[in-house]
């Protein structure tokens, strides 16, 4: 089903805000880090991944999505989140380290929480699709209608928690949606040398499964194919395998000198930037160049807010880090 | 070869390229871990035809951490393979190669990854002499990278010595400094058992990790080794043993420094294998001194300094002078924000207040 002007106007807002953020890490994160790139330095150390260009692979699918839809995402979690729903604030403040982040610090960029929207992501590689069918099978116990999504990328299609986790999700029929973010590289390893497949949505067939393939990296592509399958998952029909053709217009991660890439391929992506190619489509679609410019505003004002509460939240302290080792209380 | 020489020196950025020719006695250049580790693999392929690398990111990019540089321009695809992510199938397949009489070495990008694939390395690597009766040995090298320290968060950033050093029939070797780095790989290829080769993140040597300069050491051009299981002093002294590997050697010669103002004689031993333990060293020392502090960046419980210390207490062969006493990482994930995981990690600083409490008198 095409997705109406109001949806549109949303996975608008939501790409835009996400670029917004990425927009807003960049500089943060490179503070401390000038003139002498040192990962360990600055108020954000560690690794950091960044979304640009994959922001509609989150807003195809979150579009469908509740708050109790369970959503299992990647190393590379920003987008996914916002498009979730996951509070702002507090993922910024995590990103930062502070004691009002979603983990109190502990867990850092890629080890997003928020079950208040049924969100995590992880740092290894297709682990979180074991947990997604395990969301999947708790609702179809439940008996009621949440799906579970798991994003990946399209090297984690070459690991066995892939080709286990989808056979698990076909035996049982349980409402979930692999979606992989193909963006064609596993760091610096092209899928074409490291994958025996042209498409990753054939391996769908070996599991008894619908693959889908989206190509395009379009918004409202990726809204279609993700409604036709969680409506499925929803219907209790089972899981789904999409396969996305996204890209990363970015590095690996922020330093990474990207000399794999062919000559120019950067300049070409970020040519036809999905955001932009959006605009242009809902404006030639009638909508006022004004109202997408007023989403852009509301999408820098709620993370300029974001990061202001993340820069003026305290710091943890190290008595702290002892804390939620193991849980407490009833469960 | 004496480390004690070559750590104790301010390494000049400058020279960590290659600059002398030949063998040298006393070699000139000074390189990093990341280039020693690519120097020695380099070597043992063109000495030796079954030697071939495997991992992720180890063909074009080098490594992430810097292992495999020029290897692939040097030895082609065939013999220098970027792997799909798929541990589980390249580490298996290394298990094969190695019964096949080849000599993999396969790269774990970060430690904290071996959830995906142990199998191969403890059911299949570590017991394929065993199972075989001594018929199959199993000759490849995983190296992988360990140690936190820069904000990478709990599943990048862990040690996870204890978690191998325990498995029979694996053996685990970690260098404080490129010298031995060299040597190691190179012990470790020709090895005929499955060696884990551990490299610490903050000795690698890579620019945007930021690294102890004293982990760049002057490094021979020839082929050497140093062989696997045999600890080495780093520092003599009377009063107290530290002992050490990787990273924590670098704070052990520190914490040296400072006490040596204090009149505090601290002997500073690096294992550099650990696993099998040199315990023979071990206890010579704290034979010597009466007084042992260990050193450990990994998880404390049932960790490898709670077994140095154990063999010592066992061994009945030392009547301690004070208690023992480890400095380690807390039992707790690895937190990501720095106010709370730096604190925790071992530093000279802390490892002088530990080394000093050896020296109040025990009520």
């Amino acid at each position: 089903m095409r997705p109406e002007r109001e949806r549109r106007l949303w996975m608008y807002s939501m790409m835009v805000k996400s670029r917004a953020y990425e927009q807003a890490i960049k500089p943060a994160y490179l503070e401390g880090k000038q003139p002498v790139f040192n990962m360990a330095n600055g108020p954000i150390p560690g690794e950091m991944h960044l979304s640009d260009g994959q922001e509609p692979c989150a807003v195809g699918v979150c579009a469908h999505l509740g708050p109790r839809d369970t959503v299992t995402a990647t190393h590379r979690p920003h987008h996914i989140a916002i498009a979730k729903g996951v509070d702002l604030r507090a993922m910024t403040a995590e990103i930062f380290g502070r004691r009002s982040g979603l983990a109190g610090g502990r867990g850092g960029h890629m080890h997003l929480f928020d079950p208040r929207v049924s969100f995590c992501c992880s740092g290894i590689i297709a682990q979180g699709m074991g947990p997604a069918v395990g969301a999947a099978l708790a609702a179809k116990l439940a008996g009621d209608a949440r799906v579970a999504v798991s994003f990946i990328g399209e090297g984690a299609a070459n690991q066995g928690a892939f080709h286990e986790a989808l056979n698990l999700a076909a035996v049982w029929s349980v409402p979930v949606v692999f979606v992989i973010e193909d963006n064609a590289y596993g760091i610096s390893v092209s899928k074409r040398e490291s994958t025996a497949v042209e498409r990753n949505a054939v391996r769908a067939h070996s599991y008894n499964m619908p693959g889908v393939f989206v190509p395009g990296n379009d918004p409202d592509a990726i809204y279609e194919a993700a409604g036709d399958a969680i409506a499925r998952a929803r219907r209790g029909e089972g899981p789904t395998l999409i396969e996305i053709e996204t890209c990363r217009l970015e590095g690996h991660f922020m330093g990474d000198a990207e000399q794999y890439r062919p000559q120019g391929e950067v300049q070409r992506l970020k040519a036809s930037d999905p955001i932009s190619r959006y605009r242009q489509q809902l404006i030639s679609d009638g909508i006022a160049a004004a109202e997408l410019d007023a989403l852009e505003q509301s999408a820098a004002r709620d993370v300029s807010d974001a990061f202001a509460f993340a820069r003026s939240a305290e710091l943890p302290t190290v008595e702290e880090a002892f804390h939620h080792v193991f849980a407490t209380g009833a469960v | 070869m004496n480390v004690s020489a070559s750590t104790s020196r301010v390494a000049d950025a400058k020279h960590t390229e290659s600059t002398a020719q030949g063998v040298d006695a006393v070699p000139r250049r000074r390189l990093t871990i990341a280039k020693a580790i690519s120097e020695a693999l380099t070597q043992e392929m063109d000495r030796d035809p079954r030697v071939l690398v495997m991992g992720e990111d180890i063909g074009r990019l080098g490594g992430v951490f810097g292992t495999t540089q020029g290897l692939l321009a040097r030895f082609g695809p065939e013999r220098v393979r970027d792997t799909p992510i798929s541990e589980t199938a390249f580490i298996g397949a290394a298990v094969g190669l190695a019964a096949a009489g080849m000599r993999p070495v396969v790269e774990l990008m970060f430690v904290d990854f071996f959830g995906v694939c142990m199998d191969a390395i403890y059911n299949l690597a570590a017991k394929q002499s065993y199972f075989s009766g001594g018929r199959v040995a199993c000759p490849m090298v995983l190296m992988t990278s360990v140690g936190g320290g820069y904000g990478d968060a709990g599943q990048h950033s862990q040690c996870l010595y204890a978690s191998f050093a325990h498995l029979p029939g694996l053996k685990v070797v970690i260098p404080s400094n490129s010298h031995d780095a060299k040597g190691l790989m190179i012990a470790a290829i020709r090895d005929p058992n499955p060696v884990v080769f551990m490299y610490h993140k903050a000795l690698q040597g890579m620019g945007w990790l930021g690294t102890v300069q004293r982990s760049i050491v002057p490094v021979s051009d020839s082929d050497y080794v140093v062989p696997i299981g045999k600890a080495t002093t780093v520092r003599e002294g009377r009063d107290v043993t530290v002992v050490s590997w990787g990273l924590g050697v670098h704070q052990a010669v520190e914490c040296a420094d400072i006490l040596m103002k204090e009149g505090i004689d601290v002997e500073v031993l690096d294992l550099r294998t650990l696993a099998p333990l040199d315990r023979d060293a071990i206890l010579q020392s704290v034979q010597k001194t009466g007084r042992i502090v260990v050193v450990d960046d990994d998880y404390r419980s049932c960790g490898l300094a709670a077994e140095i210390i154990a063999s010592v207490c066992e061994s009945g062969r030392v009547a301690l002078r004070a208690p023992p006493c480890r400095v380690t990482f807390p039992d707790i994930p690895v937190p990501f924000a720095p106010q709370m995981e730096r604190p925790l990690l071992p530093s000279a600083v802390k490892l002088a207040e530990a080394v000093r409490a050896q020296f109040v008198s025990q009520p």
